[in-house]
């Protein structure tokens, strides 16, 4: 598989070496020229923009091309972020990956599963990586922002985040960074039930980092995402530091509770079951966001002594 | 999207699979005369999305009219799990020698789709022992995969034939009508060897529903939940009477869970989506004016990019109409806290630094008034 690191910062020896190039689809809607703004207030080389009817025009300087097809020639880049509504995102994520890009940050929510199967197959031929959908993309503190989270919650450090859901990813971000806990990356993962990038794949993607102290996973009810993670921890034998935060406890079952994954059915999904296995891990499970970082203070101490 | 059994064998019927013949009513009037073109005995089937129908006595045989007198009003009143029934299945009752399990279901975590059939069926999939399970991608099953797992499960003859063909109807409607689940428990073997749909679960993906007008037919959704998914938002009813506001479903489920564990009560999850604007927030507001059980309002918005007097705006708007009157209780994070807490200053909204503080003042608040 694609490494995720390389595309995103790349060696020393290369020009871009943490300038990567990144191209914005649906870079003229609403949502993607505002966002597209704050990535580039951020440091974000946002090189090329696509907006279908829009080809020749810039947006913030940033030329604007009619194709991914168009916009790939003329930048090179191999990262691109969509913003464009889910009906839609299937026909712009084929674009891009035969286009050539190997890291597809997929926003938009509300996108259907079998799309989401679709696309993810096709990345797999091509070699590529799908974050998303449904996620608020990726940030390295520092270096680079590919996706719609706010600026202000991140700082730079030794801690990589995982997480299904966006806003809590800046709120335990957040309180990592006032304790001191800068990241190292934070990763939405998405909310939907299928996911481009996995939790246990993201884990893979982080085992090689230098940079990475400890791990907090952001995870909530619904699917078995936690449970097959914690046996991955303990059968692969993740010898960093991990702390969780589950979401959902009081959700009642058979609702789903905002994201499209976030559903419990029977006991399969529930914030129990996930809880129990990651004891088995010795996974501490905080009870609430701002118990993060104490526990992961507990956790990297225990591991110095 | 559920679908109620009644529903599921339409679809069931309409890709070719056999069911029984059936009839559903929301009456007794109407019942009755379902009754007569059926024929005794039959079946009387609470329609509701729960399983454990037959154990709560949801479902009853039924033999002549006295019996169909008592019983249609007491399977309609039955609630399981919390649900009512939604309609009465009246269904011819029918012989059969064996039950099988039969569904394909989107796994989450392999990232596709799985046929899983077990020879003994009839009861929930969590006690379906002998389960033979076999991944099939996007959900198409082709005629070697349908036939290894029939001979797995042990049928014999023209079952055998008679099985390949039903998986590959359920695998089409599957496809068709983007089913993260379509299960069939459980699949009758009939004294000729021939299969019968006895029961149907099938469950729509909900964001794929924009290019399925046709199941539109099947949506139920409160008026709260309709006005809600109009304007963007999710909104769970709950019980209590503590309002929970949020953008962002992870950061609302989160609220609740906290407020549950300082003793709070929620009425309801209402996450505004990503962004929050004055507008976003006024309508959730509007929503809530209309819940009358609520007693307080719980917000919690990690603004970031916005500004929160953008969102106190929404609350002094809210007042000023005389939308809501009780009090709210916000925690909001982002540009411009100092200056929201001034413009609520004499307001019946309460800014708080953490959600822990908000969420404490809430509980207290809405006790005392009872």
């Amino acid at each position: 598989m694609a490494d995720l690191f390389e595309i995103l910062i790349g060696n020393e020896e290369e020009k871009d070496y943490k300038k990567k190039s990144v191209i914005a689809q649906g870079i003229t809607g609403k949502f993607g020229s505002f966002h597209t703004q704050q990535m580039i207030a951020y440091g974000t080389n946002i090189v090329a923009g696509v907006t279908p009817g829009k080809g020749g025009q810039k947006f913030e300087n940033v030329p604007i091309y009619e194709t991914m097809g168009e916009a790939v020639s003329a930048t090179g880049a191999k990262i691109s972020i969509v913003f464009v509504p889910a009906k839609f995102f299937k026909d712009a994520a084929i674009e891009a990956l035969e286009a050539g890009i190997k890291l597809l940050v997929a926003i938009p929510e509300h996108v259907p599963v079998r799309d989401a199967m679709i696309i993810l197959d096709l990345a797999k031929k091509k070699d590529a990586i799908m974050i998303g959908p449904n996620t608020p993309g990726i940030i390295i503190p520092g270096i680079i922002k590919i996706g719609i989270m706010p600026a202000t919650p991140f700082k730079p450090g030794r801690i990589a985040v995982l997480s299904r859901s966006g806003t809590l990813m800046y709120e335990v971000s957040h309180n990592l960074s006032v304790a001191n806990f800068g990241q190292s990356v934070s990763l939405g993962i998405g909310g939907d039930p299928i996911n481009g990038t996995t939790v246990i794949e993201a884990f893979e993607m982080i085992r090689k980092l230098p940079n990475v102290d400890g791990v907090v996973v952001v995870g909530e009810i619904g699917g078995d995402a936690e449970e097959l993670l914690a046996q991955h921890i303990i059968d692969s034998k993740f010898d960093k530091p991990v702390v969780a935060y589950i979401a959902g406890r009081a959700a009642p079952k058979e609702k789903r509770m905002g994201h499209a994954g976030a559903i419990i059915y029977g006991t399969y999904g529930s914030a129990e079951s996930k809880v129990s296995m990651y004891a088995k891990a010795n996974v501490p499970v905080a009870k609430r966001p701002a118990e993060v970082p104490m526990l992961l203070a507990g956790k990297l101490d225990g591991k110095k002594g | 999207m559920r679908l109620l059994e009644y529903q599921a064998k339409s679809l069931f019927s309409e890709y070719g699979i056999r069911i029984p013949k059936g009839l559903t009513s929301t009456n007794i009037e109407q019942g009755r005369k379902d009754a007569s073109v059926i024929g005794f005995p039959f079946v009387i089937k609470a329609q509701m999305a729960v399983g454990g129908r037959g154990k709560a006595g949801a479902i009853q045989k039924c033999h002549n009219f006295d019996e169909f007198e008592l019983k249609y009003p007491e399977i309609m009143q039955k609630i399981v799990k919390g649900e009512k029934a939604k309609a009465i299945l009246l269904e011819q009752m029918q012989e059969y020698k064996k039950e099988l399990y039969l569904s394909l279901f989107l796994n989450r975590s392999k990232r596709c789709y799985t046929v899983i059939a077990s020879s003994e069926g009839g009861v929930e999939i969590e006690s379906v022992k002998n389960q033979i399970i076999r991944e099939v991608g996007l959900g198409h099953v082709d005629k070697n995969t349908a036939e290894e797992v029939a001979n797995a499960i042990g049928l014999k003859n023209n079952s055998i034939e008679e099985f390949v063909n039903l998986v590959q109807k359920l695998s089409k409607l599957t496809i068709e009508k983007e089913a993260e689940l379509a299960e069939i428990n459980p699949v009758a073997v009939l004294n000729d060897g021939t299969l019968l749909a006895l029961d149907g679960k099938v469950i729509i993906d909900d964001n794929a529903m924009f290019r399925h007008e046709e199941l539109r037919k099947f949506q139920e959704v409160s008026e709260l939940e309709e006005r809600a998914e109009k304007s963007g938002f999710s909104l769970v009813e709950l019980d209590g009477n503590i309002a929970v506001v949020g953008n962002g479903a992870g950061l609302v489920m989160s609220s609740l869970d906290m407020l549950s564990d300082h003793g709070g009560k929620p009425a309801c999850f209402l996450d505004v989506g990503g962004g929050a604007t004055t507008e976003t927030v006024y309508e959730a507001l509007t929503l809530i004016s209309g819940m009358k059980k609520v007693k307080g309002i719980l917000v919690n918005l990690y603004g970031g990019i916005v500004k929160t007097t953008t969102v106190a705006t929404a609350f002094i708007k809210a007042y000023e109409n005389r939308l809501i009157d009780i009090p709210v209780f916000a925690r909001m994070s982002g540009a411009e806290a100092d200056k929201s807490k001034e413009v609520l200053k004499n307001s019946k909204t309460k800014m708080f630094d953490t959600v822990e503080e908000a969420i404490n003042a809430a509980v207290i608040g809405v006790n005392k008034s009872g």
